[in-house]
């Protein structure tokens, strides 16, 4: 003990404090802008009055979320009765990002411990196959995806010229097109925790398992899955997150029929047309939503460390 | 010291080939039941490979491991009424201490009753029994290999293997966990095959050690046979430490041989079997040597330098002849210390040194 610098002296306490502000000040300056005002902003707008043409009038209501909740007639005057239109599109939402997130994470576990388990150089050439999608536009894969699964498009030519349909199947604009859209679009948000999580899990424990007589089931359900829950959860939550306000795979894959909340938050603030208080509000309704979901995580997490 | 004289694991010629590495070569032992069998050999000697082809983690190349005269060759690990104490304890870091070693028992469909009473038991017998409720990252390094020795050891399997389970502890530590280990063993009467590279716990803990070079089995015996009766060069130097004397043997005659040391002196004294006459090792123990006060000696050389062990005296002698022997003597007041460059003479019992081969 007698040999550490000692940390209580005024010199060496100042040190530390004068490069700890400096350090962190360029995260707070951007979280702030780019979080906390926009996120405010955001909130005060879904509290005031719609302007026609887009935009505010600056004057207290809340007018926004009534109308997310509840119908009172063509006129606003009838009693009110619960609005379910956009109560749909999020439950919709909520059912396609829980999907895709069930999707990934069936898909995403074996290959995330497949490539954890590869050795050397083939695990960075896996990694890198998993993030060369990447290296193009989200907008411009969802136009291409989009071509692809048309009616008359390539994947429906081909099956229908080995004759394995005898007439193109019909996916685009479906609820399963968008299905297929947010699981290609968010698979590796899945992928890559879960590896980081498996790279690092000690493979002696399967075989500590082994040894005290668990079979392979028991000892992925017992023992793999609950090491690397913290792995699994970070990529739920990666996935279902963005799948729930995601607007580009619903707009182009899933046509005007299914709607998702994060396409129904664009097109208020699009053009002349929007609502922006409405907008603003749909989009608190959708964020606390997302609190929710994390809070919950965020409670496992802290359970599991005690 | 009354053992039993069954078979406990009989490894039958087992060889085991990794790629274009061969890690055992035709490796054959009888461990008998409720032994303390130690594996002892430096690293890579196949030691681990060894242990994990018992437990079934790896598949034998050729050759055959049968366990209380069963071949157990097909069967996966979780078949084997074997348990294994990892070297890195390899518990399971979202288990408390109870799950953890309640986790084998629970697998081989015991009721939780019963395997809690189980499990209190093992942790009384690893003196852990404060510790039940805790996750492994709340113990020490030491109290985690007490669990793991305790989930090892809770399904009561028929032979526990232990992986080198005392080279993550201080020194202090590991000298008081070997004898719990022994005195465990003792009391459960499992069958342990241990192992190890430090040669100092195979001496004190195990009834046999088999010693391990180069994929194949150097000697197998006790731990005085072993330190006392080397077979060849490599077991003699490896256990303890020796002093090797180029000698030229005259004859060999019933485990006897006579030789000619450097110096001329002729002696007779035991030797390993397939010792041949011609030029030869005499091994001798660095505290079986003397310096000698009166003329009559083995051994002429000069002090090299002195090595301070504390409770020993390490003395390097460089021989009129060639080559270095190093003397070990008790540190006492009483004991005259040659310094260093001074001439000594230096003498031993032949009955003491052995002829080996290579």
């Amino acid at each position: 003990m007698a040999n550490l610098p000692n940390t209580t002296q005024k010199g060496s306490a100042k040190t530390y404090d004068g490069f700890g502000i400096p350090l962190i000040l360029p995260a707070w300056i951007i979280i702030g802008f780019f979080l906390v005002i926009p996120v405010a902003m955001m909130l005060v707008y879904s509290f005031l009055t719609k302007e026609f043409r887009g935009g505010v009038i600056w004057e207290f209501s809340i007018g926004a979320y009534d109308q997310f909740f509840f119908y009172r007639g063509l006129f606003g005057d009838s009693p009110p009765t619960i609005e379910w239109t956009y109560i749909s599109i999020f439950w919709r939402s909520i059912w396609q990002a829980g999907l895709a997130t069930f999707f990934c994470l069936i898909i995403g576990f074996p290959t995330a411990w497949f490539i954890a388990t590869r050795t050397g150089r083939n695990k960075t050439i896996w990694l890198f196959l998993i993030t060369i999608p990447y290296w193009v536009n989200l907008l411009i894969r969802t136009i291409s995806m989009k071509f692809l699964i048309r009616d008359n498009g390539p994947l429906n030519e081909f099956f229908l010229s080995i004759g394995l349909l005898s007439e193109p199947l019909h996916v685009i604009n479906t609820n399963f097109a968008v299905q297929l859209g947010l699981f290609y679009s968010y698979l590796p948000f899945m992928v890559l925790p879960i590896y980081a999580a498996v790279e690092r899990y000690n493979f002696a424990l399967s075989e500590a398992a082994a040894d005290l007589y668990a079979s392979r089931t028991v000892t992925l359900t017992k023992v793999i899955l609950p090491t690397v829950k913290p792995g699994i959860i970070a990529g739920c939550i990666l996935v279902f997150v963005p799948s729930l306000g995601a607007f580009l795979a619903p707009d182009l894959l899933g046509g005007a029929k299914n709607f998702m909340i994060g396409s129904l938050i664009e097109e208020q603030f699009k053009g002349n047309a929007g609502n922006w208080p409405f907008g603003a509000a749909a989009s608190m309704i959708l964020l606390s939503l997302v609190l929710i979901v994390l809070t919950f995580y965020a409670r496992s997490q802290t359970k599991d460390q005690i | 010291m009354s053992k039993d004289s069954e078979i406990a694991v009989d490894i039958h010629n087992v060889t085991k080939i990794f790629g274009s590495f061969t890690a055992l070569k035709g490796v054959s032992l009888d461990i008998r039941d409720n032994e303390f069998f130690t594996l002892l050999g430096p690293s890579g000697c196949g030691k681990t490979t060894l242990l994990r082809l018992i437990a079934g983690f790896e598949e034998i190349s050729n050759g055959a491991i049968l366990l209380y005269g069963q071949d157990i060759a097909g069967l996966l690990p979780n078949k084997r009424p074997i348990n294994t104490v990892f070297q890195q304890y390899a518990l399971f870091p979202h288990m408390n201490v109870t799950d953890n070693v309640m986790f084998g028992l629970l697998r081989l469909g015991q009721e939780k009753s019963r395997a809690k009473t189980r499990v209190d038991e093992v942790l009384e017998l690893v003196r852990l029994s404060d510790f039940a409720d805790r996750m492994p990252n709340q113990l020490s390094g030491g109290q985690q290999q007490r669990v793991a020795l305790a989930r090892a050891l809770a399904p009561s399997p028929k032979v526990l293997l232990l992986d080198e389970p005392l080279s993550a502890l201080d020194l202090k530590l590991r000298q008081a966990v070997r004898l719990e280990l022994q005195q465990i063993q003792v009391q459960t009467g499992i069958t342990f095959i241990f192992v190890t590279h430090d040669q100092e716990e195979a001496l004190t803990m195990s009834d046999r050690i088999a010693v391990l070079e180069g994929g194949r089995v150097q000697q197998v015996g006790s731990a005085r046979e072993i330190y006392e009766a080397p077979e060849n060069k490599f077991v003699a130097d490896f256990i303890g430490e020796t002093n090797l004397i180029d000698v030229n043997v005259s004859n060999i005659e019933a485990g006897k041989g006579s030789c000619i040391l450097p110096g001329g002196e002729k002696i007779t004294c035991a030797a390993a079997k397939g010792a041949r006459a011609g030029p030869g090792h005499l091994s001798v123990r660095p505290e079986r040597i003397k310096i000698s006060a009166s003329n009559k000696s083995l051994l002429q050389g000069i002090t090299v330098r002195h090595i301070y062990l504390g409770t020993d005296l390490h003395i390097e002698v460089k021989l009129d002849t060639g080559g270095n022997v190093t003397i070990r003597m008790q540190n006492s007041t009483q004991i005259q210390i040659p310094d260093v460059g001074q001439s000594v003479k230096l003498d031993f019992d032949p009955s003491s040194a052995r002829l080996l081969v290579d």
